[in-house]
């Protein structure tokens, strides 16, 4: 069996032939790095993506007391044209592809107030799959 | 009005902004962003995909991971950092030393910056509709993709249900992943070229991923709908022409932009900066500076750029080249470079022999095993494999003095793919 794939694991995108010598046993061409090849044997047997989404803020919001009751701001939020209203989260590692809907669902409905840290555990060990979601930036 | 006084000002708190300020700031020169967001990071905030910084930070990490490593350094520096600050109008006139730069904010009420030096580091912005002129109705629910990932990312909005992505940029494909993880239906992707025009590998994990289709060699000739986009007519191209009896619709209740960046160099024409007919950007030396001495450029605005790990790069080196023009150091002499057949352009346009200078070319082919040739006056002084070249992707290269060996003051260096 013969695969060609393109290699996501950087923007260089190398164009990989993955050939099945024995059952489990694979030879990887055309990549540049170890990853590369890596990267295609896992894309045939159990292909995995680092997933990326945003969870929902509390109640505490971004602002102060005072800022809340400043008309002009309130007409901003109501646009949503003021402090961010998500915090973008990503998985620590690849998620199994076929996890990834169920995953999106979950954190979809996570709810987290402020204030976050970069890096800080918004859901830990999913489903024991040994990934966390951790927040992508910092919210005070 | 207040006045203020720095050696530089960097215009814009992105990638670049920040990471030319931080190298003025390491040279012991004062140094203040002015940015007209109430954030450092510019663009980086709403792209929460991961990807960047593999060449800076040898990691994978999402934008707003990348921005807040660069916002950290920062905070820790000596650099004034203005928010919520627009630079209204740059005035070059008074002399090298005395640029002038009048700027409004909410906090500040308008203030006046004097500066011996200014980079510039605002960024590019989106073409829109009418920019490549879609015809058909205009109807809402039309949107730019990076407007609609602002959105959703960071406002909370979800703008459509089924959508359609004209133009295969990689914020577009970016965007198709993105509505379909926020349960949106991207039903095709179509593409006026015979080829895409953002990288493969988004091709491969926002497309492919997902199933979703891409037109290539592909017009957008009608946008239906009266209130709200109904849908949209796609016609094939044949030999660079649209045959529309192949014509077909696509139904969709919203549509996205993703036709190209174009840098956002409105200030800098009006500091008298020279601007590039092929990049929009300004036209720079071997330092980076404009044809107002004193004023540098880098980052998007200079020319779009792929990756932001380029951008950081570039805006590292314009930030010392400023460092090194405010310590009075000159280059002594300086070879044009030219593009040659299939280079669509390269950046800067002139190096310094002298020292090893990094060129950002781009092709204007597809191309497999492709080559590059560089010519010092019609000699031909190296050449270097490529592998796959295409548009969407910048070819980088460093010329040093031992490739420059021989030049005199008139001598051109040609870049040409083969």
């Amino acid at each position: 069996m013969r695969r060609e794939l393109t290699c996501i694991v950087c923007p260089i995108g190398c164009s990989l032939t993955v050939t099945e010598k024995e059952q489990g046993e694979f030879e990887v061409t055309g990549n540049r790095c170890p990853r590369g090849a890596a990267y295609a044997v896992e894309e045939i047997t159990a292909p995995k993506r680092v997933v990326t989404a945003t969870c929902r803020l509390g109640p505490a919001g971004a602002c102060s007391e005072s800022e809340s009751k400043d008309p002009i701001y309130q007409r901003m939020r109501r646009h949503g044209l003021c402090d961010p209203r998500r915090l973008p989260v990503k998985t620590s590692g690849p998620c199994p592809k076929e996890y990834i809907d169920e995953l999106l669902n979950t954190i979809y409905h996570t709810q987290v107030t402020p204030p976050v840290q970069r890096g800080a555990v918004i859901i830990k060990n999913w489903k024991n799959l040994g990934l966390d979601v951790v927040a992508a930036r910092a919210l005070d | 009005m207040k006045e203020l006084r720095y050696d530089a000002v960097v215009i814009g708190g992105g990638a670049a902004g920040m990471a030319a300020a931080l190298e003025i700031d390491k040279a012991g020169f004062s140094c203040a962003i002015v940015e007209r967001e109430d954030h450092l990071g510019g663009i980086l905030m709403q792209c929460i995909h991961n990807g960047f910084g593999l060449h800076e930070f040898k990691e994978e990490l999402t934008g707003p991971e990348f921005a807040e490593r660069f916002a950290e350094q920062v905070a820790k520096s000596n650099i004034a950092v203005y928010l919520g600050t627009t630079v209204t109008d740059i005035n070059a006139q008074n002399g090298p030393y005395e640029k002038e730069l009048i700027c409004a904010s909410p906090d500040h009420g308008i203030l006046k910056i004097i500066s011996k030096s200014i980079v510039l580091a605002m960024g590019c912005r989106e073409r829109n509709r009418g920019n490549v002129r879609i015809p058909g109705a205009r109807p809402a629910g039309v949107y730019t993709a990076g407007l609609a990932q602002r959105l959703v990312n960071i406002e909370g909005y979800i703008p459509g249900k089924e959508v359609v992505i004209i133009g295969s940029g990689d914020i577009g494909l970016i965007m198709a992943r993105r509505m379909s993880w926020v349960g949106c239906h991207v039903k095709a992707v179509v593409e006026i070229m015979p080829y895409p025009s953002g990288l493969t590998r988004n091709i491969v994990q926002c497309l492919h991923d997902f199933n979703i289709p891409l037109y290539l060699s592909c017009q957008t000739t009608n946008i239906f709908g009266n209130d709200r986009v109904e849908g949209i007519e796609v016609t094939p191209m044949e030999n660079g022409a649209l045959v529309p009896e192949k014509a077909f619709r696509i139904d969709c209740d919203t549509v996205l932009l993703s036709v190209g960046l174009v840098p956002e160099n409105e200030l800098s024409k009006d500091a008298g900066v020279e601007l590039h007919p092929t990049t929009n950007g300004p036209i720079v030396d071997a330092s980076l500076m404009t044809n107002v001495e004193g004023i540098f450029a880098c980052g998007n605005v200079l020319h779009v750029h792929d990756l932001v790990d380029w951008v950081a790069e570039e805006a590292r080196f314009a930030g010392k080249q400023a460092a090194a023009w405010l310590r009075g150091e000159r280059p002594l002499h300086q070879v044009r470079v030219k593009a040659g057949s299939n280079v669509r352009y390269a950046n800067p346009g002139k190096l310094d022999p002298s020292r090893e200078n990094k060129v950002y070319l781009r092709s204007m082919i597809v191309k497999n095993d492709a080559v590059l040739e560089l010519r010092l006056d019609n000699r031909v002084i190296k050449t270097i494999k490529k592998g796959h070249i295409q548009p969407s992707e910048m070819i980088t290269l460093s010329v040093g003095p031992k490739d420059l060996e021989g030049y005199t003051t008139d001598s051109a260096l040609e870049l040409a793919l083969l």
